[in-house]
């Protein structure tokens, strides 16, 4: 899909989701539809790190955590409207991402994953004897006004996590065919043959930290305003580790489209099983799907688009 | 908070105790990780399972540690079959990613087996009774529960028997060696899947044992196992990879550590403590203390 085409079909999607806010739908589409594309935005973050430079992040909640709490702290503190919340959310945790590339530079494989598991864990028992934030309880907030003519909040948020779904769709895409993500599966493929021909493996290791963890921290900022409250154990629930790990896998890694498709079909079931069954069956699904995906279709759903033209040429 | 040199040594004496046990639910992990180089990160979830297993047989009335003991031969089938599959589907395929896959396997097992263990048992936490469970022995002014006792006693047992079968046995030097050179053991006629199948059986069915004194230690709740990821990976890292008296060792730092930060901070930094440690080690020490 040529640049031009896909900014086009971007801007269709976006202005077709925004105009429903407006519209007349049942409150309920948003406020599972804004799940759904948090999922996009925090996927095809997770698919520049896992997907194109091969380290498997299981940190996810520890920066969704950091970009809802960080929102959290300016909205408390100064009244900071949403947009300030999630830039405020995307830094931290960017700075967040930069750290843990840091630190974990000479790690791989399951060194690097278990890392981020660390973080989750210790950034948990900070905001846990944090009193200003909450601590162990949370916190009940009081939603503002919606602003820019929305009816309801809900619809807001929709809306603006559409756009965010839509920017990093096309960040996740532009780095894909950058020289940025050229060095990145270089460096999957072989580190030592990367560095070897020149790619500088340690910065674009960082490059990826970063931009991958500022939007998970973006894709997280928005949940204090969306549920009126935050409490650690959800903030921090491994489950967003596991949906966010499942849904590039059961789309297709190093592909920005792999994500998208992932998110959309995985966080659609899971609103439908939440709905109709119950949330623990709701991980039972995504780990089964999981599974099952690594081990019956290692290339995801577009490995397998892939091999049945192939098959039908 | 009155800095006291009796606390003190009762946190350390605590700590002691309590790093035998942690020891004792990282040895499985130290073979299928350490030694065999498996991402094996579904460990401390079955390890939780095994728990489970643990309390089943106690509502029938078997005391926990023989529960623990009948539990060893079923994991170690149940670890030879995951090793198998793992092998078939990951392994012998290879390519690029198989690495993010072999992981992305191991995360999903364990949410499988943690949501079973919510969908089977419910949330609620779960323990079992025996005599040595609740009381303790009074040594002068201290007080040690029998319970850590046990938890100590089968500890150094498993750590002298694995250490000994992997230094002593045909087998047990094959599974050491299996990590290192897979092309030299086959040289020296041993099958390395087979050995390797082997040694994450004999993994899987001491943890089989570890869950049954993690019950004995305390009650159980099936999302524990998150906590022991930090604990498990903390100690097999700290260890050095493989190393069984390293484990031991390790366990004891985590343990003493752990104990000291919960005298002097208050429990709700304990779980802090082995991930913050783990981290620690990561990035200053990635080989571990007693690295090879």
């Amino acid at each position: 899909m040529s640049s031009i085409k896909f900014w086009i079909s971007a801007a269709v999607v976006l202005a077709a989701l925004v105009g429903m806010a407006f519209s007349g739908a049942n409150e309920y589409v948003f406020f599972a539809g804004f799940v759904v594309l948090q999922f996009v935005v925090l996927a095809s973050a997770w698919n520049i790190l896992g997907g194109y430079a091969g380290y498997v992040n299981f940190g996810v909640p520890a920066f969704v955590a950091t970009g809802a709490y960080a929102g959290l702290v300016v909205f408390k503190a100064l009244g900071a409207p949403l947009l300030v919340q999630i830039l405020m959310g995307a830094l931290m945790s960017g700075l967040l991402g930069l750290m843990v590339g840091m630190l974990t530079l000479r790690l791989r494989g399951i060194f690097f994953s278990i890392a981020t598991v660390a973080v989750i864990f210790i950034l948990e028992t900070v905001v846990l004897n944090w009193r200003f934030v909450g601590g162990a309880t949370g916190l009940q907030l009081a939603r503002p006004e919606p602003s820019f003519g929305f009816e309801t909040y809900t619809r807001m948020l929709f809306a603006v996590m559409a756009v965010m779904a839509v920017v990093a769709v096309g960040i996740s895409r532009y780095l894909q065919y950058s020289h940025i993500g050229q060095g990145l599966r270089a460096l999957r493929d072989s580190e030592e043959a990367a560095e070897c021909s020149g790619v500088p493996t340690l910065k674009l290791k960082l490059i990826a930290c970063t931009i991958s963890g500022a939007l998970l921290g973006a894709g997280g900022a928005p949940m204090p305003m969306y549920l009126s409250f935050i409490e650690p154990a959800s903030s921090f629930n491994l489950s967003y580790a596991v949906s966010t790990l499942a849904m590039p896998i059961i789309g297709g890694i190093g592909h920005w489209a792999g994500p998208v498709i992932g998110a959309l079909l995985l966080a659609s079931l899971q609103q439908i099983v939440t709905v109709t069954i119950s949330s623990e069956l709701n991980v039972l699904v995504v780990g089964v799907l999981l599974v099952l995906f690594v081990v019956i279709a290692p290339e995801g759903i577009l490995g397998l688009v892939k091999s049945w033209k192939r098959s039908s040429k | 908070m009155v800095f006291s040199i009796d606390l003190l040594f009762e946190a350390v004496l605590f700590g002691v105790l309590l790093g035998c046990f942690y020891a004792a639910v990282s040895l499985g992990l130290s073979v299928a990780f350490g030694l065999l180089d498996i991402p094996h990160v579904a460990h401390p979830a079955i390890l939780v399972l095994g728990a489970y297993c643990t309390y089943l047989l106690g509502t029938t009335g078997v005391d926990p540690i023989l529960a623990g003991l009948l539990l060893t031969p079923v994991f170690f089938v149940l670890g030879v079959m995951i090793y198998r599959f793992y092998y078939e589907t990951f392994e012998r395929r290879g390519g690029t990613e198989a690495g993010v896959r072999g992981l992305a396997f191991f995360f999903g097992l364990a949410f499988i087996i943690e949501v079973g263990l919510i969908l089977a048992f419910g949330v609620d936490q779960r323990g079992v009774e025996a005599a040595y469970i609740g009381s303790s022995l009074e040594l002068g002014e201290f007080r040690i529960p029998y319970r850590m006792l046990a938890a100590f006693g089968v500890a150094i047992v498993l750590t002298v028997a694995l250490t000994l079968y992997l230094s002593r046995t045909f087998t047990g030097r094959a599974i050491k060696a299996v990590g290192q050179d897979e092309g030299a053991l086959r040289l020296m006629g041993a099958n390395p899947v087979r050995i390797k199948q082997l040694a994450f059986g004999i993994a899987t069915g001491v943890n089989a044992l570890a869950g049954a004194v993690l019950i004995v230690v305390g009650p159980v709740e099936p999302a524990l196992d998150r906590l022991y990821i930090g604990r498990t990976f903390c100690v097999v890292v700290l260890a050095g990879l493989g190393s069984m008296s390293g484990t031991l060792a390790a366990g004891l730092i985590l343990g003493i550590t752990e104990s000291i930060v919960l005298m002097m901070l208050g429990a709700s930094w304990a779980p802090a403590v082995s991930f913050g440690l783990l981290l620690l080690v990561l990035g200053v020490r990635p080989q571990g203390l007693f690295g090879r």
